[in-house]
């Protein structure tokens, strides 16, 4: 089907933290929207709507993207990762949320799911980055309580023990 | 906020999406990254009532070089232009301007190609485009055309594409390896917009200058052979030359005073890496 028409709820099928799932969108809705809405999670924050703040960011295909500049129907077929995929089944914290907890990388947590999904990308493609590759990568992400500074210890932690 | 209703073409290939561009042009829009058409649409700037979306044409994902040409397909992401052999090797102005486009998370969604047909004054990629004297090439079910940045950049979000085309590519002639260059922006954040940018491609005596974020489009001049004690009175001129726009960011006043200031430095360091 190339054409979706617009106020028809269309079938998508993709990889949604590592399980084939589907579901119902209309052109319109945004992928955000849809995780939170459809899929129920409320990890997804939404925040700005229109790419600045990174509070939305999610992985697809294991790239850190923005999930309010992405339309649901432009997932079909892909693998998307939300901050749900970090801890295991038992809730198990990851080390990287063990490391925001233990170096205060977080106060109110808004900003916070989609840090952690843009970290994870981050380090994939650079594995060993300095402080200022760090700070960069951060500047996609708006934190109004920390500072940042508790963030860049964090992932330096991680750096090292990984 | 959220967008108005649309009707979605996910292209399955470069003849599709022209004959739907043939049938729709007037009220379509093409999809790429979308990390500026889709904020837009958010903010219902921007209501097509159609999106044709290019990011899953394969055909459309190459960087190649052709004799004295590097050539990036409408689908191809910032993320993968910085890291390109091709651009690493012959096109290094990109590589230090593209850092400044965005952040990390919306290049790697957010399209070369895509930005020189939104053709945002205050973005890096025009001003690139325009410097460094690439070329559009337009495709549509009438045939191809092939513009040169000046023809192409018309003003402020314009550009000579007609609905029916498809920016299918953009070539930009290789960088001459002993003429040295660099940029600079001023910006409130890392990743904001430019309120001013400036490139400087230094070949021998000559200076190609080119500005962005002032006027309505990136503007280019060169000055060739202009004696050192010039350069001031050179960038004077330029920008006045560039017109009086003000915004929430920056005054007239200022934005004349950045491109004398950053101008001479970016000037200097070009000036410094010429081998």
């Amino acid at each position: 089907m190339p054409q979706l028409n617009q106020e028809t709820k269309h079938k998508i099928n993709f990889t949604l933290n590592g399980k084939a799932v589907s579901g119902y969108t209309e052109p319109r809705t945004l992928l955000s929207d849809f995780l939170r809405q459809e899929m129920a999670l409320m990890g997804v924050h939404v925040s700005c709507e229109h790419g600045v703040c990174g509070s939305c960011t999610v992985q697809i295909d294991g790239k850190a993207v923005r999930s309010c500049l992405t339309f649901a129907v432009q997932v079909e077929g892909r693998a998307v990762d939300t901050v749900e995929s970090l801890a295991d089944e038992n809730g198990e914290l990851s080390d990287l949320q063990i490391a925001f907890r233990k170096h205060h990388g977080l106060q109110c947590g808004y900003c916070t799911p989609g840090i952690l999904m843009s970290v994870e990308a981050f380090l994939e493609i650079n594995p060993k980055p300095n402080e200022d590759e760090i700070r960069e990568m951060l500047s996609g992400h708006i934190c109004r309580c920390t500072g940042y500074t508790g963030m860049v210890k964090a992932i330096q932690d991680v750096v090292e023990t990984r | 906020m959220k967008p108005n209703n649309f009707n979605y073409v996910r292209a399955e290939s470069v003849d599709h999406v022209l004959s739907c561009l043939a049938e729709h042009g007037e009220n379509a829009r093409i999809l790429a990254g979308g990390q500026s058409l889709i904020a837009m649409m958010n903010f219902r700037l921007v209501e097509p009532a159609y999106l044709i979306d290019i990011s899953g044409l394969d055909e459309l994902k190459e960087i190649k070089t052709n004799g004295n040409s590097v050539e990036i397909s409408a689908a191809v992401t910032q993320a993968k232009v910085i890291a390109a052999a091709d651009v690493n090797e012959h096109l290094s102005l990109l590589v230090d301007a593209l850092p400044n486009v965005g952040h990390f998370q919306t290049r790697a969604k957010g399209t070369f190609c895509g930005s020189i047909a939104h053709s945002d004054p205050s973005s890096e990629q025009p001003l690139c485009f325009a410097i460094l004297g690439g070329e559009a090439v337009l495709k549509s079910n009438r045939g191809e055309r092939v513009l040169a940045a000046s023809e192409f950049q018309t003003g402020m979000l314009a550009t000579a594409r007609e609905d029916d085309e498809l920016l299918t590519s953009v070539r930009l002639p290789k960088q001459n390896p002993s003429a040295g260059h660099a940029f600079e922006e001023i910006t409130r954040r890392q990743g904001d917009f430019a309120i001013v940018a400036i490139a400087v491609i230094a070949d021998g005596e000559n200076i190609r200058i080119g500005v962005g974020g002032v006027a309505g489009k990136p503007e280019v001049r060169d000055w060739d052979g202009l004696a050192d004690s010039d350069i001031d009175d050179a960038l004077n001129a330029l920008a006045w030359e560039l017109g009086d726009n003000e915004d929430i960011h920056a005054s007239a006043k200022y934005r004349r005073q950045m491109v004398r200031r950053v101008g001479r430095r970016v000037i200097e360091e070009a000036r410094k890496c010429r081998s």
